[in-house]
């Protein structure tokens, strides 16, 4: 990749810290625009991750409940790393803190009915409802059913088979296989998402699939077909191996 | 309270495509022309900005540059038989919001319909009889492909659309598309350079005797400079185009076409975040006086205006004229009506083949960047011996490889768990998929209408859509889908699996953002809602410019005659309607 306009825009990014310096000028929006064409310099609106070492949304145990999830979704293996360390607990915990969490963006006007399969979810929890509520109902399937264990307690072999069930709906709780389906996706979306959101750590997810990120030109590699692409992946704030005045890392 | 502002010659409700096109043609007419846009103000700068653009989370899973269900959703169902749902989140397909619109994230695939599309009744009839359309509702458009080539030519150069001319003037172009329409002047940028997964579908669907082109695309091959004077750079493959914005100034939109000199006129004004709630009209119904608009700090306006121009996205459309009273809402039991009318869709399929050590580099993509084949779409072949009538388009377009979405593995394979992770990594790098893009042909049961329980933030009805796949449409997607296995095996894969297409319209999966009519054009005021120069037949001084006009869908994305019906209703106003303000047509 020729190294000049990315890599300069990246340290640029790296060096001046991406998420103090942009989003400190909101509102650049008027309501109306005649007779220029409106911009202002910086007046941007970056993503705004939340900071990690903490937990927002879970409580410790529901934390260390999803941390066990995600490490049986996506287990460690010699592929990767697996979902807990990989951050998707703490992915997920972060997201429903925010709007996602509070489904704020979406209808949620009533009445609710239950639908047909084509008409999409109708419940009326919100993503931290479902959460708590299927969190809750994990564990009182695993206490009946493995003598008073929570799930984070089980063996792996036993974990999965939870699982299955969850996924298969064949368990006592109706809203089980919807649960489940909400944290694979949350689990796959913090594993190949931007590391700047809390999961895919030192971009495992990226490396693992092969996908190299947030690189934005690829014009000297369109007609290199069938060829293993060359460069390791990058992030948005760019790479762990970056570091101001860093001149041996071109990539 | 209502604040009633300064009259204008013009208001232009949405500033995406169509608003830009006919706000710049009709101020460089010399008329004041306000645009109300009920999204953001937008630019590539700041909001499409190349340090975080490429954000799969952001942009493609939590969308955040569409339109959010909590300021406006819809109802779906799939026949009058079900009670309509909201859609609580935008699934199946996702409209844009915003100046630019869904314009912004779309992918560029920029296509002109074929000449028999525009007259799709007479044609169908005349070659295969009436039976043969019994079980549809087809419409001419009122318009002829030759009345819009010079349309489609100024919208191509506009936006510096890279493609390969297969007709000119009546001759056959090596490489070019055999199938199309006559076009009076080569594309005005060459094809985009070809990754790998088009340049194998090219070989194996040229071994079966087709004929593979480069799809027409707006995201551009080389620098450009447009005819407004507005400069844009060559496409460098990215990947992240649907869904996003493009900070490289490479995908044509309204800001890297039109905008930055439209943006500059004294006599052009752009409100935004202002939500028009109804067209007004006067006493006697048959004159619109203006709009009544709401903006972000919830404070009521009325725009009065000579001339009510309505470029929203297509569905929005046919809202406004609904909650309006614009047109007579129409009836499925009866098959009266207008608004609302011939809603359609797009009846699509897809096909994988998996291959073992190959570098298939999915990452390198761009929203448009392929080879399509369209010896089955529209009538471009012989439908005597089938039952059914439309075609699809067949395209090999790898739009992205952004993992979050893009992780395809054979049938069968779990989706979590050690197991998934060996597939999921065999196969990222080793599948090829191509698509069947089909065209979606009006029923008297598809339609839409005001939903009778469903309210906005407004305490508006919600529109609400009764659609279900016609069969005559589903028997097209799945003989096409037949002749996609055909292709895939050429392919010399090691597993291939070809989709069908099936009943039950779901909201839920991502198919496709092309929704049309419900406000279609034609010759006749009992049969469309607007004449052929997209003018209300009931009330002369509205103009409703969109995909709510196409009478039916065609086989291939619908942005190419939306740009080329905005240089027709613009001609129209400029030339027609100006001289003498009223009805262009006489019903």
């Amino acid at each position: 990749m020729p190294p000049t306009a990315s890599v300069t825009r990246r340290r640029f990014l790296s060096s001046t810290g991406l998420f103090v310096l942009i989003a400190s000028i909101p509102g650049a929006r008027a309501a109306e625009h005649s007779g220029i064409l409106p911009w202002k310099p910086f007046a941007a609106l970056p993503p705004e991750p939340l900071p990690g070492g903490r937990w927002y949304v879970l409580t410790p145990d529901e934390a260390r409940t999803v941390e066990a999830i995600v490490d049986r979704l996506i287990p460690a293996d010699e592929l990767s790393i697996g979902g807990k360390e990989a951050g998707c607990a703490s992915f997920i915990d972060r997201q429903l803190a925010g709007s996602y969490g509070t489904s704020d963006r979406l209808y949620t006007q009533g009445p609710f009915a239950a639908g047909l399969p084509t008409q999409g979810y109708q419940g009326a929890d919100t993503p931290v409802a479902r959460y708590k509520a299927g969190l809750a109902a994990l564990n009182k399937h695993t206490q009946a059913q493995f003598a008073g264990k929570n799930f984070f307690d089980l063996a792996a072999a036993e974990q999965d088979q939870v699982l299955r069930d969850f996924e298969a709906g064949k368990v006592d709780y109706k809203s089980a296989a919807g649960f489940f389906n909400l944290v694979l996706q949350n689990t796959m979306e913090g594993f190949f998402s931007d590391p700047i959101y809390g999961g895919n750590k030192d971009m495992a997810g990226w490396k693992f699939i092969g996908f190299p990120g947030a690189r934005y030109d690829y014009r000297d590699y369109i007609t290199a077909h069938n060829k293993p692409f060359p460069l390791p992946p990058l992030s948005i704030a760019g790479r762990p191996e970056w570091k101001t005045g860093d001149k041996t890392s071109g990539n | 309270m209502t604040r009633k502002l300064p009259r204008k010659d013009v208001v232009i409700v949405g500033l995406g495509w169509t608003g830009s096109i006919l706000a710049h043609e009709l101020t460089d007419a010399g008329l004041d022309v306000v645009a109300i846009e009920r999204g953001p103000w937008r630019d590539t700068a700041t909001d499409f900005n190349v340090a975080y653009a490429p954000d799969e989370l952001r942009y493609a899973v939590r969308k955040d540059l569409f339109l959010q269900p909590a300021q406006e959703a819809m109802t779906m169902r799939n026949n009058v038989s079900q009670t309509a749902l909201p859609m609580r989140d935008y699934g199946s397909f996702l409209p844009g919001t915003g100046v630019g619109g869904a314009g912004t994230h779309w992918n560029g695939h920029t296509w002109r319909f074929f000449p028999s599309d525009f007259v799709l009744k007479t044609h169908l009839t005349e070659r295969y009889g009436t039976d043969r359309l019994s079980e549809l509702q087809l419409q001419d458009w009122g318009v002829t492909y030759d009345e819009l080539e010079s349309a489609f030519d100024r919208f191509e150069y506009l936006c510096g659309i890279s493609g390969k001319a297969g007709n000119l003037n009546g001759t056959i172009q090596q490489g070019g598309n055999p199938f199309e329409g006559p076009r009076k002047r080569e594309y005005p940028l060459p094809p985009m350079q070809m990754t790998y997964a088009p340049t194998l579908f090219a070989e194996a669907a040229r071994s079966k005797g087709l004929h593979p082109f480069p799809t027409p695309s707006a995201n551009l091959s080389g620098a450009y400079v447009n005819p407004l004077g507005i400069a844009m750079g060559q496409c460098t493959a990215c990947g992240f185009c649907e869904r996003f914005g493009c900070a490289n100034y490479s995908k044509s939109s309204a800001h890297t076409t039109v905008l930055p000199v439209l943006m500059r006129k004294s006599n052009f004004e752009a409100r935004t975040e202002c939500e028009v709630l109804k067209i007004n009209l006067a006493a006697d119904g048959k004159t619109a006086t203006g709009v009544t608009y709401i903006d972000v700090n919830g404070e009521t306006f009325e725009q009065p205006a000579d001339l009510v121009l309505l470029n929203a996205y297509g569905l929005f459309n046919v809202r406004l004229m609904l909650l309006s009273g614009i047109g007579k809402p129409y009836d499925p039991s009866s098959g009266e009506g207008v608004v609302g009318r011939n809603y359609c869709y797009q009846t699509n399929a897809s096909a994988q083949v998996f291959f073992e050590g190959k570098s298939m580099n999915p990452f390198i993509a761009a929203g448009a960047l392929g080879q399509t084949v369209d010896d089955y779409n529209g009538d471009a072949f012989d439908h005597g011996a089938l039952n059914f009538v439309g075609g699809a388009g067949i395209n090999c377009i790898p739009t992205n490889g952004r993992p979050i979405q893009y992780r395809p593995v054979p049938p069968g394979t779990p989706r979590w768990g050690a197991a998934w992770k060996k597939a999921a990594k065999q196969y990222y790098n080793n599948t090829l998929i191509f698509s069947s893009q089909g065209s979606s042909y009006a029923t008297r049961g598809n339609y839409l209408d005001l939903d009778p329980t469903y309210k906005d933030r407004f305490g508006r009805p919600l529109l609400r859509v009764t659609f279900d796949f016609p069969d005559n449409d589903i028997r097209m997607s799945n003989w096409v889908s037949d002749r996609m296995k055909e292709i895939a095996d050429a392919l010399g894969g090691k597993q291939v699996v070809v989709g069908k297409q099936q009943k039950g319209w779901n909201s839920v999966p991502y198919q496709s953002t092309h929704n049309t009519g419900g406000a279609i054009m034609g010759t006749d005021p009992k049969t469309s809602a607007v004449n052929r120069h997209l003018q209300a037949w009931d009330v002369p001084n509205v103009f409703v410019i969109g995909a709510s006009a196409f009478p039916q869908n065609a086989g291939k994305n619908p942005t190419g005659p939306v740009g080329a019906l905005a240089y027709w209703a613009a001609d129209s106003i400029r030339n027609h309607y100006l001289k003498n303000p009223g009805k262009l047509v006489e019903a």
